[in-house]
C-alpha cells in the first residue's frame, strides 16, 4: 500500500462528512458574525479549537468581553470525551512515529475518530490513511467558517432556510451510527433526561458533562447488571 | 482583520483545553489498561456525547425540532448521511413553516 492509496481511500471514507460538514462551518461562521466576532476571529477560531460542538457553545455562552475563563472551561467540559477518544484510538496508531501520534490525536474530532476507529477494526491504521481522513476535513472547516463569517450578514438568520438543524442532524446520524442495540438506548435516554434537565436548571455548559456522566453511568450499571445475571 | 484582546485570550483558552483533552488520552494510555468494563464505557462515551450536546437544542426547544429530529433518526436507518442531513433541514423547515 503506498502512501498516496491509503490517502485517497481515507479522503474517500470521509467525503460524504465533508460535505455535510460544509453548512455547519457556514452556520458557525455566520452565528459568530452575528455575535460581533470578526471573520479573522472566528476562522481563528476553527482553526485553533477545531471542535464544532464546543464552538457552537462558546457561541450560545459568549459575552463582550469575552471571559477566557467561562469558555475556557466550557470548552474543557464540552470535550472532555476526547480524552477516552484518545485512549481508545492511541492503542491503534501503533504504525505512527510519536510526532505523528501527537499531531494526528490534535486533529481528531467524532466524525474522523470514528472512522479511524472503523478502519483499525479491519486493517492497520496508516499515518497516511489518517491524514486522508484529518487533512481536508479541517481545511473545509476553517475555510466555511471564514466563508459563513464573511456571508454572515447575507445569509441572514439560518434559522429562516432551516440551516441551523444541519448541526444537530448531523449529530443524530452520527449517534445512530454508534447504535448498538437497548443498551444503546438507555445511553442515549440518561444522556438526554440529564443534558435537559443540568441546561434547564444550571447555567453554563455542565450540561453536556452531566449528559456524558449519565450515559457512562447507565453504561457501567447495565454492565454490572448483566455481569452479576450472568454470574 | 481585526482581532479583540479579550477574544483572542478566550480562543486561546478554549484552544489549550481542547488540544488537553485531545492529548491527554494517549498521554493517559500508559498508565492505564483497558479491560471489559472500560471497553463498555468507551463505546458508551460516543453517543452519551453527542446526545448531550443537541439534547437541550434538539428536544426541548419546540415541536418542529423534537419531530424533525426523530424524522432524521428514521432516514439515518436506511439513508446516507448527506440525505438524512437534507430531510431533516427540509423537515424542520416545513414543520416551522406549519407553526409548530
Amino acid at each position: 500500500m503506498s502512501w498516496k492509496t491509503e490517502f485517497w481511500a481515507g479522503l474517500k471514507t470521509i467525503a460524504p462528512i465533508i460535505v455535510a460538514a460544509m453548512p455547519i462551518g457556514l452556520v458557525f461562521g455566520a452565528v459568530a458574525a452575528s455575535k460581533g466576532l470578526s471573520p479573522f476571529e472566528a476562522t481563528l477560531m476553527s482553526a485553533m479549537v477545531f471542535a464544532g460542538g464546543s464552538q457552537f457553545v462558546a457561541m450560545d455562552i459568549w459575552t463582550h468581553p469575552a471571559s477566557w475563563t467561562a469558555l475556557g472551561f466550557a470548552a474543557l467540559l464540552v470535550n472532555i470525551r476526547h480524552v477516552l477518544m484518545g485512549a481508545s484510538l492511541g492503542r491503534k496508531l501503533q504504525a505512527f512515529s510519536p510526532l505523528q501520534k501527537y499531531l494526528g490525536v490534535l486533529v481528531m474530532a467524532d466524525e474522523n475518530w470514528a472512522m479511524a476507529e472503523a478502519r483499525a477494526q479491519k486493517a492497520t491504521l496508516t499515518p497516511a490513511y489518517y491524514a486522508g481522513l484529518a487533512v481536508l476535513f479541517y481545511c473545509n472547516w476553517v475555510a466555511c467558517s471564514l466563508i459563513g463569517a464573511l456571508l454572515g450578514a447575507f445569509l441572514g438568520d439560518p434559522a429562516t432556510i432551516g440551516l441551523d438543524f444541519a448541526f444537530p442532524a448531523v449529530f443524530i446520524v452520527l449517534v445512530m451510527g454508534f447504535w448498538k442495540g437497548p443498551a444503546t438506548g438507555m445511553v442515549l435516554i440518561a444522556s438526554a433526561a440529564a443534558s435537559i434537565l443540568v441546561h434547564h436548571f444550571v447555567p453554563g455548559a455542565w450540561y453536556i458533562a452531566a449528559g456524558a456522566a449519565a450515559g457512562l453511568a447507565a453504561a457501567l450499571f447495565k454492565g454490572k447488571f448483566r455481569r452479576t445475571a450472568v454470574a | 482583520m481585526n482581532l479583540d484582546y479579550h477574544t483572542f485570550l478566550a480562543i486561546l483558552a478554549m484552544a489549550v483545553a481542547t488540544a488537553l483533552t485531545r492529548l491527554s488520552g494517549v498521554f493517559l494510555l500508559r498508565y492505564l489498561s483497558i479491560g471489559e468494563e472500560t471497553r463498555e464505557a468507551l463505546d458508551a462515551i460516543p453517543p452519551a456525547v453527542l446526545m448531550a450536546v443537541i439534547a437541550p437544542t434538539a428536544l426541548a426547544t419546540g415541536w418542529a425540532e423534537t419531530i424533525a429530529c426523530g424524522i432524521t433518526g428514521l432516514a439515518a436507518l436506511r439513508l446516507p448521511l448527506l440525505a438524512c442531513v437534507a430531510i431533516g433541514v427540509a423537515s424542520v423547515v416545513a414543520l416551522r413553516a406549519m407553526g409548530l
